[in-house]
Parts: C-alpha cells; sequence; structure tokens
C-alpha cells in the first residue's frame, strides 16, 4: 500500500519529503539496457521525473531505414519507445513488476536529423490495478520539436512471467 | 533462396541486422521470418515488443512494395503512424509476418499485418500501418 500512497503524493501538491524511492530509473537503466534487445540497441538514460523516463538510441548505421537517407527506420524508434513507456510505469508504480505490451501506437511526424541521436521520452500519465497507459514523444534534440508521438497501453502480468504462457 | 527483386529492396539495414529474412512468397505477398535471439530479447524468454513491431513494419513497407513494383509505380515510403496489438507473448520461436494491403490510395495507403509463431491461426500481434507514397514530382 506504500507504493499507493506515493502515487498520490505526486500529484499537485509537493510532498513535504520526496517518498523513498524504490525505482530508481537512472540505476535501473544500465541493468535492461547491459542485454537482450534493449542492449542491442545501445539505449541508454537520459532523464526521468516522477512518472516519466527518457531514453537516448544513439545513431548508428546498421539501424537505418532508406539506406539513401541517414534516417533511423522507423523499427528501433518503437524499441526505444517501448523500453521508455516500461521504465515510466515502473517509476510510477515506484516499483519493479513484469509488464507486457498490449498495444503501442506511434505517429511520425517527421523524421529524424542525419545521425542524430534520437531520444524516447514516455509518460505513465494513469495507472489501474491491472493497466498502465502511457503517452510520449520522440525528439532529436529539442523536446518542443518532436519526431513522433505515441500512445500505449500495457497489461500488469499476475503470474511468474518466466513462464510460459505467463500472460 | 529466394531472390525476387522487392527483397533487396524492402530490406533496410535495420532489418538485415536484426536478422530479419524474407521466407517466401504466398500469392505475391513476401512473407518475413526471425528466429529468436539474445537481440530481440525483452523479459527474459519472450520477444521484446520493439522487435516484434520491427518485423511488423518490415513485413508492411515490403507488401507495399511488392504491389507497387508489380503496378509499375516509382514512390518513396514515408511512414505515416503504426498501431500494433500485442496479442500474445513472444516465445522463443521463429516467428513470421505477412502484410494485406487493405487500400492503396494515391497519396497514401493502409496496410494490416499479422505476426504468428507455430501456428497462423494464432497470431502473436497485428499492426495497422499508413504509409505515405512520395512520387518525384511531388
Amino acid at each position: 500500500m506504500r507504493a499507493k500512497r506515493a502515487l498520490s503524493a505526486r500529484t499537485m501538491d509537493a510532498p513535504a519529503s520526496p517518498p523513498a524511492a524504490k525505482f530508481d530509473p537512472a540505476a535501473a537503466t544500465p541493468f535492461f539496457t547491459s542485454r537482450g534487445h534493449a542492449g542491442w540497441l545501445g539505449l541508454q538514460y537520459s532523464d526521468h521525473g516522477d512518472d516519466w523516463v527518457e531514453l537516448e538510441l544513439p545513431w548508428r548505421e546498421d539501424l537505418l531505414g532508406e539506406s539513401a537517407q541517414q534516417v533511423l527506420a522507423s523499427g528501433p524508434i518503437l524499441s526505444l519507445m517501448d523500453m521508455a513507456s516500461g521504465l515510466a510505469i515502473w517509476k510510477a508504480m515506484d516499483d519493479f513488476r513484469a509488464i507486457a505490451t498490449l498495444d503501442l501506437r506511434v505517429d511520425y511526424v517527421r523524421p529524424a536529423r542525419v545521425k542524430a541521436s534520437v531520444f524516447g521520452r514516455a509518460q505513465c500519465y494513469r495507472l489501474t490495478r491491472s493497466a498502465a497507459f502511457v503517452r510520449g514523444l520522440a525528439h532529436d534534440g529539442d523536446g518542443d520539436d518532436p519526431v513522433a508521438h505515441i500512445q500505449a497501453v500495457f497489461m500488469k502480468i499476475a503470474v511468474d512471467p518466466r513462464k510460459p504462457h505467463g500472460d | 533462396m529466394v531472390t525476387e527483386h522487392s527483397d533487396i529492396e524492402a530490406l533496410t539495414p535495420y532489418a538485415r541486422s536484426l536478422g530479419i529474412a524474407l521466407e517466401r512468397w504466398e500469392d505475391g505477398t513476401p512473407v518475413f521470418s526471425i528466429g529468436f535471439s539474445d537481440i530481440i530479447e525483452g523479459r527474459p524468454a519472450h520477444m521484446h515488443g520493439g522487435a516484434t513491431g520491427g518485423l511488423l513494419e518490415t513485413a508492411g513497407y515490403a507488401v507495399l512494395r511488392a504491389e507497387l513494383d508489380r503496378i509499375g509505380r516509382v514512390a518513396s515510403l514515408k511512414p505515416i503512424n503504426i498501431t500494433v496489438q500485442y496479442l500474445a507473448a513472444g516465445r522463443e520461436l521463429t516467428s513470421y509476418a505477412r502484410g494485406r494491403i487493405t487500400k492503396l490510395g494515391r497519396r497514401s495507403a493502409n496496410i494490416t499485418v499479422e505476426a504468428w509463431q507455430d501456428d497462423p491461426a494464432r497470431p502473436i500481434a497485428t499492426a495497422v500501418m499508413n504509409v505515405m507514397m512520395v512520387t518525384e514530382n511531388q
């Protein structure tokens, strides 16, 4: 129930003292990005707040979409936003629990600049008992001029995530 | 090994580097596959949602490129959006994806894509994509 109190504390009124953080995105990101798909992409921690996390996807030649244009493919942006969304949810829950993506929508509003890192910023704006709602954006240096906007819904997984059919 | 002209165009450096391959053609539609490996793993023993999305997107662009190639239309493709529905966890198996053009317009196309593992009747994810087609004189 402590997590619940921490959540209600981070409303408009700033709490007198911040709740003890159980999930620290800055410390947790290297764990997630040391292996697997996030590791292969080279995702790095960039910034975070109470209910949002920003990751950096460094530019890399083998992540290009159209070879003629030196622009990142949209697939890595999906992965970036999926990962940033997960971290934002764990930050908002202040807990690390297994979650699964249910629905993820990406609107690509403009191509990322050539050879630019892309930053993915996701905010978990609503948590329920079983679902987490996320919105976010991807930008290439200026958060006011995004390259993409996202909306996503994740489900909390009730059982052991290591067992097949665990969702 | 299938050596259709459009498979060379369809595979982006990203798709190649992730390990996506053209598996076969079915009624003029390319079917793509990706084997399970560490670089597509999310939570332990499961496929990362981003890699699933990358597979769906690759199959979506490829079916559109194949159709444009077939009707002799030259256009560069630009993403408008993609909505991915994750239906089941991707397990440590080979995954497949194929797209279908729902509507081919003059400037944009609407494409639906399905990804599955052992049973095509039980997709692990589906996507709807809108893609802009830009021709030289536009």
